[in-house]
């Protein structure tokens, strides 16, 4: 076929995402830098100035962080395990990670609010054993955030491991095993590096998913806000747009920025190119 | 030299039972009798479950979201397989520029992507809600059509094609007749897993309500924010039997669940 039939083929597609999404995003990102009909930066200003927005951020962040620290401290040595296991075993437990990930991000984060709640499974837990006299205050805090959003990310770097562990071969870490060193040290010396690059694209996946996740900080953080929380809030119940154009601005920009530092440093260590 | 972790297998079943122990709880507390949830319940009930249908937004919801989903799904398919086979068929400049801006929609935060097609879809371009809606289904759909396909078809040995070119075939016959049925079972979990990743959608149905017009999730995250009974622990466990049930088709299709492990 001649290259410029080809070319047909894909400008359908094309123009669909230039219509409906390219074009809406760049005029959204535009729109911020002007206010009535003058260039400006003062949206950008009032909002890294303004001490409630700073606290939504920092807010947003420390979440992100802490659930992709649990998430890689949990899911590594259980995406160690799943990838040693036999053929039958692995599919099994590997269809139990996936069940999760296709399940609705609202069922899971509701789920949490039965647990966590005032009368919740934790909280009697806690006041039958006599840990606590009443009922603490976990739904509704970044807390529950983090477990929502832990129990939302971890099957998905759970299955980005066992995909990467799976492409190691077990007889290096026997070879290493065999020359003197121990189960750990093998483990810590020729495995780990090996998954290096595996292990940044997941933490990526579930830092940037966290920080732009909408339907768990909106369940379980209750008046508590995090950045998406708060376009919505500003864009649908303020009526704000402007304001919610800035943070949709700085919410692509973060986002890009990460992706495009993983992808280079990825590159930089995958000894494959 | 098979040595048992005894510390490792107990620390996965641990983390295991974190993932899937909420779905359980979920599951049994639909079946309590009381008003509120509760875990565990105080009886057995199946009331909950005829109440979904009693508030008719649910069922209604859940047919707008089925409706857009297939349309959606089906709209993707019809942009997504022609561009797929472009991309995974030829080497030309600017291919990879195109694949990346094909994949761009899952790069992009779903709740910003919701808030600029309000903005611009609805409101600018005067699109109806349910147009919306489908637009906005159909571009979160799209990267999932053409990763999927696309992993299809750079399996699929395109000198079969060409053979049927040369004995005479027409090239859109030779696509529907050779490359089609060799992909077929590609094309199906493609529209599986399309099919999920819209039917779970919050981030873009959230912004695009009218009266009487949402989808299930967004119903059903209205409901929760009102109320704390268990209809929707049932409607959870409606929805869990049918993401099995899709799931074990997926499996089956792709002979195996290996496309989720590679990224």
């Amino acid at each position: 076929m001649k290259i410029n039939k080809m070319y047909w083929l894909l400008l359908p597609g094309l123009l669909f995402l230039t219509v409906f999404m390219l074009i809406p995003i760049i005029l959204t990102i535009g729109s911020t830098f002007v206010q009535e009909g003058k260039p400006t930066l003062e949206g950008y200003l009032y909002f890294f100035k303004d001490a409630y927005f700073n606290r939504i951020l920092l807010t947003t962040l420390r979440v992100s962080v802490f659930t992709t620290v649990i998430c890689i401290a949990l899911g590594y040595p259980v995406a160690y395990y799943i990838s040693r296991l036999g053929t039958r075993k692995k599919g099994i437990l590997l269809a139990l990670s996936i069940f999760p990930l296709l399940t609705s991000p609202v069922v899971r984060s509701f789920s949490w609010m039965i647990i966590l709640g005032r009368k919740g499974l934790v909280n009697n837990a806690l006041v039958a054993t006599g840990i606590v006299d009443k009922p603490i205050e976990i739904l509704y805090t970044p807390t529950a955030m983090i477990i929502g959003l832990v129990h939302l990310f971890l099957p998905l770097i759970i299955i980005t491991l066992v995909g990467v562990m799976e492409n190691v071969d077990s007889e290096l870490i026997r070879a290493a095993e065999s020359l003197g060193a121990s189960r750990f040290t093998a483990l810590r010396k020729v495995l780990f590096p090996l998954t290096i690059p595996g292990l940044i694209i997941g933490s990526v996946l579930v830092f940037v998913g966290s920080l732009t996740a909408y339907t768990t900080p909106a369940l379980l953080g209750g008046k508590e806000r995090v950045i998406s929380t708060f376009l919505y809030q500003n864009a649908m119940t303020l009526n704000d747009w402007y304001l919610a154009s800035v943070i949709a601005t700085i919410m692509i920009v973060i986002t890009l920025v990460v992706v495009g530092l993983m992808n280079k440093v990825a590159t930089k260590l995958n000894p494959k190119g | 030299m098979k040595e048992k972790h005894y510390g490792l297998a107990i620390f996965s079943t641990l983390v295991f039972i974190f993932l899937l122990g909420p779905l359980v709880i979920i599951s049994v507390t639909s079946f309590g009798p009381g008003t509120v949830l509760k875990f565990p319940p105080d009886g057995f009930s199946l009331k909950w479950y005829q109440n979904i249908w009693a508030v008719d937004m649910f069922p209604k919801t859940f047919v707008t979201s089925i409706i857009i989903s297939l349309l959606g799904n089906l709209l993707a398919l019809i942009l997504g397989v022609p561009a797929a086979y472009a991309l995974s068929r030829y080497h030309f400049r600017g291919r990879d520029l195109l694949n990346a801006i094909f994949l761009s929609p899952v790069l992009i935060p779903g709740i910003v992507l919701g808030f600029t097609m309000l903005k611009y879809v609805l409101v600018m371009y005067q699109l109806p809600i349910y147009a919306g809606l489908l637009v906005g289904h159909t571009v979160i759909m799209l990267p999932f059509i053409i990763r999927v396909i696309g992993s299809s078809l750079s399996n699929f040995d395109f000198s079969i094609e060409e053979a049927a070119v040369s004995l005479g075939a027409g090239r859109l016959q030779a696509f529907f007749r050779v490359v089609l049925p060799n992909i077929r079972s590609g094309i199906m979990a493609a529209v599986l897993i399309a099919f999920l990743e819209s039917f779970n959608n919050v981030d873009i149905s959230v912004f695009m309500t009218g009266p009487g017009i949402s989808t299930l999730p967004i119903q059903m995250l209205t409901y929760v924010q009102n109320y704390f009974d268990p209809t929707i622990a049932a409607i959870s466990v409606v929805l869990m039997i049918l993401t099995g049930l899709l799931m074990f088709v997926i499996e089956r299709l792709m002979g195996g669940l290996a496309y989720f492990t590679k990224r």
